[in-house]
Order: C-alpha cells, then sequence, then structure tokens
C-alpha cells in the first residue's frame, strides 16, 4: 500500500467515474482515456510492462479512438435536451452498488497475509518464447477471432443495398 | 491490509463504475465503454494475481491478460459496427428510444 499505488488508483477512479458520469460524450471519452492510462501505470508498477504498453497502444490507441469515431459518427456529440441516464438509473446505482460491496465483503473477509513475493523479472523475450511454444494453439485462435471481427465489422458497418426492387 | 487487498478492492470497484455506467446510461457507445471498464477490472486481476501469487514465472496471469486485451479489442470494433448499423435504422443512439427489434 504505498503512496504510488494510492496515486494511480485515485487517477483510475477518478478518470473512469468521470467518464460514466459527464454530459458531453466526447469528454467521457477523454476522460476514459485517463483512467486507461492509470491502469497502464498500474500494469507497470506491477511488473507486467508487456501488457501496461499494450493496454495504452490497444485501449488508448485504439478503443478511445474508435469510439470517438462513433461518437462523431452518429452525431450525438453536440448538447442534448434529454438526460444523460436512463429512466431507471437509481435502479442501476443500487444493483451496482451492491455489487461492489458484496465483493469488497468477500475480498476484505478472504484475504490471507500472505508474505509478498519478490517482483518478478519477465522480459518481452520471454513472453515471445511463451506465446510462440506453450501458448501456440490460442495465439492461432486468437489471429482468426481478431480476421472474423474484423470482417464482421466492416460487413456490418458497410450501407446495405437497397432491397429487392 | 496487505497490496492484494488494495488491488483487489481498485478492480472491484472499476468493475461497479463499469457496471453502473452499463445500467444508467442511455447512449449506447457508452454501455459499450461500461463494459469494456469491466473487462479491465478483470484484466488487472489476473495481474494482481499473477504478481502476488506463488509462481509468478509461469506466465499464466500475462497470457490470460494479453489474451483478454485482444478479445476486448475485437469486442469493441463488432459492437461499433452494430451501434452503427442500428443507428443507420433508428436515427438514434438512445437506448430508451430503441424498444423495437424489427426494423
Amino acid at each position: 500500500m504505498t503512496a504510488s499505488f494510492l496515486i494511480l488508483a485515485a487517477l483510475t477512479i477518478a478518470g473512469t467515474a468521470a467518464a460514466m458520469s459527464l454530459r458531453n460524450l466526447i469528454h467521457c471519452v477523454l476522460a476514459l482515456t485517463l483512467g486507461f492510462l492509470g491502469l497502464a501505470m498500474l500494469y507497470l508498477q506491477l511488473g507486467a510492462q508487456f501488457v501496461g504498453f499494450t493496454q495504452i497502444l490497444v485501449y488508448i490507441g485504439a478503443v478511445a479512438i474508435l469510439a470517438v469515431f462513433a461518437i462523431m459518427m452518429t452525431q450525438s456529440a453536440g448538447p442534448h435536451a434529454q438526460p444523460a441516464l436512463s429512466s431507471f438509473w437509481i435502479t442501476g446505482c443500487l444493483v451496482a452498488g451492491t455489487v461492489f460491496v458484496v465483493l469488497a465483503w468477500a475480498i476484505c473477509s478472504g484475504s490471507a497475509s500472505a508474505p509478498t513475493p519478490p517482483q518478478p523479472g519477465v522480459s518481452v523475450n520471454q513472453i515471445g518464447d511463451a506465446l510462440m511454444h506453450q501458448f501456440a494453439l490460442p495465439l492461432e485462435i486468437m489471429g482468426l477471432l481478431l480476421t472474423a471481427a474484423l470482417i464482421g465489422a466492416v460487413i456490418l458497418a458497410m450501407p446495405e443495398k437497397k432491397g429487392e426492387q | 491490509m496487505n497490496s492484494l487487498t488494495g488491488y483487489l478492492l481498485l478492480s472491484a470497484l472499476l468493475f461497479s463504475i463499469g457496471l453502473a455506467g452499463a445500467l444508467t446510461r442511455r447512449n449506447a457507445i457508452l454501455v459499450l465503454i461500461g463494459i469494456e471498464l469491466m473487462l479491465n477490472a478483470a484484466n488487472l486481476n489476473f495481474i494482481a494475481f499473477w504478481r502476488y501469487g506463488p509462481n509468478p514465472s509461469a506466465l499464466t496471469g500475462i497470457m490470460f491478460a494479453i489474451f483478454s486485451i485482444s478479445v476486448a479489442a475485437a469486442e469493441a470494433a463488432v459492437g461499433l459496427g452494430i451501434i452503427l448499423a442500428v443507428y443507420r435504422h433508428a436515427k438514434t443512439t438512445d437506448l430508451d428510444q430503441m424498444n423495437s427489434m424489427k426494423g
């Protein structure tokens, strides 16, 4: 429980909470990138450098940009007369709060005080080696999934033909 | 309260924020982002358990997190494609107005 962990946790929570509560959608995505950046820093602090930089590349570089494009293409970035929250938002907040209380209770009651192991040094070399040998089949399946998702997204977003006439 | 408990509590809070956003926001894109936040909470759990687990040299947690990030990227691409396709029909991304499955 160090100071750097507390600062990064506060950054992450503030960014994600702002992303879920602001009214302007562009501001939401900007706050979301801040939260993702805090998460990437947490990964770096935990010793998972590769996952941290992957987080920055994939989430900030791709997912957030994709969300900005989707917001601009659906023209929902402007000012709104309608409320940002749906009609049953009290129920949703209650459900989320209950989930957090149950999870926190389970974590606090079940944690054993094990000694902290030393920081594991994992190089990209080791990760690549494991991906090529031990995890070769999952890697191939992941490539197949990404290809299918790419083609599927393009087909979904293509303008439809005028139908049968 | 050791370090692992702190990371797990942070992850639970992140999950709850994502769940609250997915349940309460009206815009479909923000609902998708809330689901991404829940996936990120799971990733943080993977990395924290890998770091403080008994056998960190096995790399299993890192591999799970990498594959999970890839699946999340594919999910975001397909989800936003679906939202664009629905927007073309319904002319809105407001989930309260999308109450019909027949285009």
